[in-house]
């Protein structure tokens, strides 16, 4: 991403059905036989809020580079039922190719399916229909039946041969109409954006994830609880989000570095235990994944509301640190830096995702993880336990050297009231503002730190004036168009505290900043203007869906005229 | 550590008698013998909500974890969890957990965590200065109840022995030995312990007559029977006029919470490979 290329070789597939038709998995397997035939790829998944009936679709676009984002027109439309033919007639070219469940959706153009023959013939129940379209549509695209036979094989272990056999007979039928040629060998891992911070949380040395399921981070608990048996991670899923947060600093006080997951309603909930945390400096990751608000709001769909909300979350002052990934790179290398960061400062530590990122699919390049390495674990100084210890010490930099209870001799002390080196509570008014400025000097370490790693990214012509700005996943849909327009990209990725200098380094000979943003209020230009950087333009759009390329360009060039 | 004094330097503010001097002497007691039969106090932590209970963090020369007004259980299963090797035991108030913190009472029961819960069951807000709580009588007059409140109390036993609680005991500050004994017992049972301790607060809600009238030791009482653990729980609602029975009222043994979590790999387990090797299926 953000070469600034064109691409030469870029499809887009939609395959749409039902809610219970298996659409996220047939979209994955497209993705995945796009991945073998050396393609870097890209999947959009949505959904609404329910569990059988509906529409759902996904978008499958790939190209020969790096991508994090959908276009607005798509090459090949595959329907499994009618809604599909009438929701996305938008979307098609004139040489978009139709394939579509002849039982289930009337055209008249395109490629007819006979999947409830094929499924009768094959005694194969009706979730396999989407398999039957996929043998279709790699026929359609010319693709050699020996990659379904693989791309089966490794990703859909239940029932293969039936699921071939079902392929088989609709490829056998299908004519080839655009061939989607092999680019190269270069076979990547395909995964979520939820499955990189999972992997990156385990990399960074995550002991314990605690969370109540809420859309769009469900996603990530399912996966580190189908993980936790094979990896030294304990998950656990309790009462409700305010159960989680103080589980996790009890998890943490013991010893354990501990990641929660919600998203901005379980969040509220947790918000005393956040400032809980910031004044016992108890270390803990909440990964919030943004969907569109208030309140319930819009529960599958997306939105950047929450970073004013994470930014001031619970009472009191304390450092916490803020970062927002905006691929599945960032999301595994920032992963990993913030249960690490949180853990040297002793600090709360948020992962602000959305929905597009967290639930999107992704092409992973191990190779861009190089810069990633882990931080250096040093806090505050030497640890002396046994009589004496104090909690709460009072250092240079803010930090106190932590022991667990447990350790001989040594008595530990935590307490959400202000509190004294040793833990005890207190009224003194010389201790309070002792405390206090201790807290905020590890923001100020925090912040050094945080200096020296690459808080602020930019792409696309360095040179150019005219820059977007952009945080989360709306790094990729700026990157493209960026690219096709000779402008700059400026993505913080972290929030919080602001990399304020890196940020004026990426802003060097900008004249004019357009902040693009899935809210109403530009959040990030709010915060920026704070700090004396003032947004010239603000792109925003709050109806819950993301982007397309095209889309974001033309209203790019509409203010820049 | 051995034979340590137990008491901080804090300065201890608790209203002349308070029941909480009672709780703080047990608990110490308690320590001090499980110490002398081998229990190294290092691997002890207290959890406390927020409230005149909460104190005894402060008070306690023992690791301590001074948890917000409600929230002592979800920390204690936290650090059980992290260390099962600890042994954790919640002082919380009856507003603290009956009010703010319920949700996670039952929870606790229904996963039998091994910790130990007492209450300081003193039926009335005292920090706050002089509300009612889920277990003051119908009409209590408190400050945000002046004219009597219109709701029943709870009966505390009864919810937990409902929802799965494995030890289940009262408690009553006038009587020590007693209540040493039930602490100590419910801190050795392996799981889930609940003790409801009956605890007059001097300023605010002083029961002393009113329980020393009704006030009973459960004798030739099965322990193992759930059934009559419950009629002798709802013997007294915690409203009427009836005798309040005093002891173990249910003990059982069951699997505990964090005998059944725990199945993950030991820490030394590498990490990259295991990643590596997750890439791999997603290629």
């Amino acid at each position: 991403m953000c070469q600034g290329k064109i691409p030469l070789n870029d499809i887009s597939v939609l395959i749409g059905g039902k809610a219970g038709d298996g659409i996220n998995s047939a979209g994955l397997t497209i993705a995945q036989m796009f991945n073998h035939l050396g393609y870097r790829v890209y999947l959009y998944f949505d959904y609404p809020s329910l569990i059988k009936g509906g529409h759902n679709f996904a978008i499958v676009r790939a190209s020969d580079h790096k991508i994090g984002a959908h276009l607005e027109t798509v090459d090949f439309l595959l329907a499994l039922n009618n809604d599909t033919l009438a929701f996305h007639t938008g979307m098609m070219h004139p040489a978009t190719e139709i394939i579509y469940d002849a039982g289930n959706a009337t055209k008249g153009i395109g490629t007819p399916v006979a999947v409830s023959e094929i499924l009768t013939a094959e005694n194969a129940p009706s979730i396999m229909g989407n398999s039957a379209i996929i043998g279709a549509f790699a026929k359609t695209a010319g693709i050699q039946w020996n990659v379904i036979e693989e791309v089966f094989g490794r990703h859909l272990p239940k029932e293969t041969q039936k699921n071939l056999s079902v392929a088989r007979n609709a490829y056998d039928v299908a004519q080839t109409k655009r061939v989607v040629p092999g680019i190269g060998p270069g076979n990547l891992p395909v995964i979520t954006g939820n499955e990189a911070m999972g992997l990156g949380l385990i990399y960074g040395g995550m002991d314990a994830f605690i969370s109540y399921p809420m859309t769009p981070t469900s996603n990530l608990l399912h996966f580190l609880a189908e993980q936790a048996p094979h990896l030294p991670v304990t998950v656990v899923h309790p009462e409700n989000e305010i159960g989680v947060i103080i589980m996790a600093l009890g998890f943490a006080y013991a010893g354990k570095k501990t990641v929660v997951g919600t998203s901005g309603g379980g969040f509220c909930l947790m918000t005393e235990g956040l400032s809980f945390a910031g004044q016992s400096e108890i270390p803990v990751v909440i990964v919030v994944g943004q969907r569109t608000g208030p309140s319930t709001g819009l529960p599958t769909y997306t939105g950047q509301s929450e970073l004013h909300f994470v930014l001031h979350a619970g009472q009191g002052e304390f450092p916490r640190l803020v970062v927002a990934p905006g691929d599945a790179e960032e999301s595994y290398g920032w992963a990993a830096r913030a249960v690490q960061l949180a853990w040297k400062y002793q600090v709360p530590a948020i992962i602000l995702g959305d929905k597009t990122l967290l639930e999107g699919t992704y092409s992973f390049d191990v190779k861009e993880l190089e810069g990633y390495r882990p931080v250096p674990e040093i806090p505050g100084g030497e640890l002396v336990t046994g009589q004496g210890y104090g909690r709460y010490r009072l250092t240079g930099s803010g930090i106190s050297p932590v022991a667990f209870p447990g350790t001989p001799g040594t008595v530990v002390k935590v307490s959400s009231y202000t509190h004294d080196e040793a833990g005890l509570s207190t009224e003194d008014a010389g201790i309070a503002m002792k405390m206090a400025e201790k807290r905020m000097k590890k923001g100020f370490s925090l912040l050094e730190e945080i200096d020296s790693l690459e808080a602020v990214r930019t792409y696309g012509d360095r040179s150019s004036p005219v820059a977007l700005l952009v945080w989360g996943s709306n790094k990729g849909v700026a990157c493209e168009v960026a690219g096709a327009l000779g402008l700059r990209v400026i993505q913080p990725v972290v929030l919080s505290p602001l990399p304020l200098r890196q940020m004026k380094e990426a802003l060097s000979g900008v004249t004019r900043l357009v902040s693009v943003e899935d809210n109403m209020e530009g959040q990030l230009g709010i915060l920026l203007a704070q700090h004396g950087i003032v947004v010239d333009d603000y792109l925003l759009k709050y109806n819950g869906r993301p982007f397309s390329v095209g889309e974001l360009r033309e209203k790019v060039m509409e203010v820049l005229k | 550590m051995t034979g340590r004094n137990l008491i901080t330097p804090a300065q201890n503010t608790w209203c002349p008698g308070c029941g909480n001097f009672s709780l703080q002497f047990a608990l110490k007691s308690v320590l001090g013998e499980l110490e002398q039969s081998g229990q190294s106090l290092d691997d002890v932590v207290l959890v406390t909500g927020i409230g005149c209970h909460a104190k005894m963090a402060d008070y306690l020369d023992v690791n301590s974890f001074y948890s917000l007004h409600g929230r002592t259980i979800p920390a204690a299963t936290g650090i059980k969890l992290a260390n099962p090797e600890l042994k954790v035991i919640c002082c919380a108030g009856d507003g603290d957990c009956y009010a703010e913190g319920l949700d996670h009472l039952i929870f606790a029961a229904k996963r039998n965590a091994d910790i130990t819960v007492i209450i300081h069951n003193n039926r009335v807000y005292g920090l706050t200065t002089g509300q009612y709580t889920p277990t003051s009588p119908l009409g209590f007059r408190g400050r945000s109840t002046p004219g009597g409140t219109t709701e029943l109390p709870i009966n505390p036993l009864e919810l937990l022995l409902a929802s799965g609680a494995t030890f289940v005991a009262r408690g009553y500050t006038r009587k020590m030995e007693q209540l040493r004994s039930l602490v100590k017992e419910g801190v050795l049972h392996r799981g889930f312990s609940f003790i409801d301790v009956l605890q007059i607060c001097a300023t605010y809600n002083n029961m002393t007559a009113y329980y020393d009238e009704r006030v009973y030791n459960l004798e030739h009482h099965d322990t193992s029977g759930f059934e009559e653990a419950f009629r002798k729980a709802r013997e007294w609602d915690y409203n009427g006029d009836a005798r309040i029975a005093l002891g173990l009222f249910y003990q059982r043994v069951m699997p505990t919470y964090e005998d059944r979590i725990f199945a993950h790999p030991p820490d030394n387990t590498d990490r990259e490979k295991r990643i590596n090797e997750i890439l791999q299926e997603k290629m």
